[in-house]
């Protein structure tokens, strides 16, 4: 199943995950540490992290190390950044209707 | 930037909405206008250099506003909006589907809430948009993108004017 990205960052575990091992990668263990919750918890919300593309996982040794796919954390920041530039432009042109607006009804 | 108007954006992942609020210094009978008169929706509603074109709109509940976000190029994207729900100068409730030039729309589209209300002369607006899956939302982008830069550039004329 493809996951929907968003879908993946809505949890706040999941995004409290991504907070920590854009720090450095950790094991599973390492992060059910950080959490109130079971390392069996913690594999699920990598699992979908990793199935959305998220992060990735490097074996060292005996242990699973997870990581962050920074370029793909990057690709949600890029569009929401640019949604939220065009919604800025809009309301500064809607500024300016409203002052036409305004004098308009002045003139009156 | 001219003034502390209050502007916030952000997305709710868990409930796939994406919350806009903005301030105007104008009173809400003309902010309202500006949101439901296709004439003056047409001056504001599409991102510098893109224009709005407007072939239809009927404001009431069940109405319809069909229009085109034109590039410069002159590529159109139509989009179907119906109107749900209205409460003069309170409140609307539309559902917005991207569309053909004749109108035949996509199956799934978004909802759209407008909430107005008004304090010592600001009115204060909120938007939230709902969709089914937030990586459609990545297609309002489609288009858009291009132009961003440019809106940017005019963006500054239009302040530094303002600032005259």
């Amino acid at each position: 199943m493809r996951r929907d990205v968003f879908q993946a960052i809505a949890d706040p575990t999941r995004r409290a995950i991504i907070a920590l091992i854009a720090l450095q990668a950790m094991t599973p263990n390492a992060l059910a540490e950080n959490f109130n919750t079971t390392r069996q918890a913690v594999s699920k919300h990598l699992r979908i992290l990793t199935e959305c593309e998220l992060v990735k996982q490097e074996q060292q040794g005996r242990e699973i190390y997870y990581s962050l796919e920074i370029e793909k954390m990057k690709e949600i920041d890029i569009w929401l950044e640019q949604y939220r530039k065009i919604w800025e432009t809009r309301f500064n042109q809607l500024d300016n209707v409203l002052k036409t607006i305004k004098n308009k009804n002045h003139g009156k | 930037m001219e003034n502390n108007l209050l502007f916030e954006f952000t997305l709710d992942k868990a409930t796939k909405t994406v919350l806009i609020t903005r301030e105007f210094s104008a009173p809400l009978s003309h902010v309202w206008e500006a949101f439901t008169n296709a004439e003056l929706l047409d001056q504001w509603v599409a991102p510098k250099p893109f224009t709005s074109r407007t072939k239809y709109m009927e404001f009431k509940e069940g109405g319809k506003r069909f229009y085109a976000m034109v590039s410069p190029e002159g590529d159109e994207r139509w989009a179907l909006q119906e109107y749900k729900t209205i409460r003069p100068k309170t409140y609307f409730k539309m559902y917005n589907a991207f569309a053909d030039k004749d109108g035949i729309t996509e199956p799934t589209g978004s909802e759209w809430e407008y909430t107005f209300s008004e304090q010592n002369g600001i009115t204060k607006v909120t938007i939230s948009i709902y969709n089914e899956s937030l990586e459609r939302l990545e297609r309002i982008l489609d288009g858009f993108t291009i132009g961003m830069k440019m809106s940017l550039v005019n963006l500054d004329e239009l302040l530094a004017s303002l600032s005259k």
